[in-house]
Formats: structure tokens, sequence, C-alpha cells
């Protein structure tokens, strides 16, 4: 199957369901945040890898997947959470790719400093993800 | 006013990130972007801007641990729901302790370790 954009998917989100990730995003690296001021930065750097949005996504997943198969007449309840389910399947091959933003972030920001350094990891996040995702599709 | 730069810069990240996923197709390479390095982006830019570079090369050699824990939770999650018996929020939040035992652990190898 080709990678593709799908814009109407734009469409099927509720305005509720942005504000949720923006605040769910924003609670966790506030808490990142804290717990490595009260614990130190080898603590709260356990939390950078946090789970942060991944059930409310899976939730609005499989409510959507769910809500369109009643819509065609369908049962959708275990729809939705074979959808979920392929979501985590990607994410397994992200976690892969966090460990590796992870790995470079650490060798180099004290190297050649903040931008370049997240420059980097970004790009070793992007590499790794694509590499797993491809070696998953035809090895 | 630092906690509330991190609150709007995560939230931002995290919804930019999480937004891409929905546009993406298939379903399995859209959750490539669950697990995209959205609080580590915004948290590890605090640090280096608030602190210096060598704390955020602490805290990012700390998510690689953590990473492992989102491996296992996300595992976890796959296999349960492909079995179709329990909701998406049940399981999503119940594997939840899969990450904090691993977290755990790590935080007691790491701090055994000294590094």
């Amino acid at each position: 199957m080709i990678v593709a954009f799908d814009v109407s998917g734009l469409k099927r989100l509720h305005w509720y369901q942005l504000l949720l990730r923006f605040v769910l995003g924003g609670a966790v690296t506030v808490c990142a945040g804290l717990v490595s001021r009260h614990w130190g930065p080898l603590i709260g750097g356990l939390f950078l890898a946090f789970p942060a949005i991944f059930p409310a996504t899976a939730t609005l997943l499989e409510q959507t997947q769910a809500e369109r198969k009643r819509r065609h007449g369908l049962h959708g309840r275990r729809s939705g959470r074979k959808a979920a389910a392929l979501d985590a399947a990607g994410a397994v091959l992200g976690g892969f790719a966090l460990a590796a933003f992870g790995a470079v972030a650490w060798l180099a920001l004290p190297r050649v400093g903040a931008f370049w350094g997240l420059c980097l990891s970004g790009l070793a996040w992007l590499l790794v993800a694509l590499t797993l995702w491809w070696l998953r599709r035809h090895v | 006013m630092e906690l509330v730069w991190r609150f709007l810069l995560g939230g931002a990240i995290v919804s930019a990130f999480s937004l891409l996923g929905d546009l993406l197709r298939p379903k399995r390479f859209a959750g490539l972007f669950s697990a995209a390095p959205s609080v580590a982006i915004a948290s590890l830019s605090m640090t280096v801007v608030h602190h210096d570079s060598v704390i955020a090369a602490i805290e990012a050699r700390s998510m690689i641990f953590g990473s492992v824990g989102f491996i296992l939770y996300v595992w976890a999650v796959r296999r349960l729901l492909a079995s179709g018996k329990w909701p998406s929020v049940t399981v999503s939040l119940a594997a939840l302790t899969i990450w904090a035992v691993t977290a755990c652990v790590s935080a007691v190898l790491l701090m055994r370790s000294g590094l």
C-alpha cells in the first residue's frame, strides 16, 4: 500500500479532539519538566518517552472507525479496535526511532549545540522510522 | 513563566505531529507518528534555553530507557487490541503500568550505575 495524505481525515476531526491533544501534550511536557526539576534530569528524562497522547489517539481512532461503520449499518466496535491495533503496530516501529532520537541527542547536544543537536536527532528519528517501515513491508 | 512556555510548546508540537498522523494513510504508517518525539523536542529545547546542553544530554540518555518502556507498552497494547475483546480506552490506560514499571526499573538501574 502506498503512503498518502488523506485530507478528508481533517473533516472527521472535532475541535475537542484537537484541544484534548494540545492539553495532554502540554501537561506531559510540564510534568517532565517538574520531575526533572525535583528528581534531576536522570529521572526526568525517562518522561520524554512517556506515551503522552497514545491513549487519547487510540480511543478517538476506535470511536471514529466505529461511528463510520455504524453509519453504514454495521457493527463497528471490533473494527474500531482493529484500527487502533494497527496504529499501535506502527507505534512499535516508531518506538525504536524514539530510542534513536534519544541516542543521537545524548551524543550530539553537548558537541554541536541545541539547534543542530535537535535537527540531527529529528533526522535520526525520521530515518530509523522510515527504514523500519520499509523493512517491515519488504523483508 | 517557564512552565507556561513548556505547556504551550509541548501542546503545539504534540498537536502538530498527531495532526500529521491523522492525515497519513495507511494507518500502520500513521502509527509511526504516535511515537513522534514531540514531548522530547519541546522538553529538550526548554532545558537547553533555561539550563544547558549537558543537562539536556543527560535527559536524552534517560529517554533511551523510557523508549524501551514505550516499545513494550505499544507492543502489549497492539496484542490486546488485535484480539478485539477490550476497548481501546481500557487497554491503553491499563497498559501504562508496563511503561511505569519499566521506567521505575530503569531509574533504579541508572541511579545504581552512577552514570
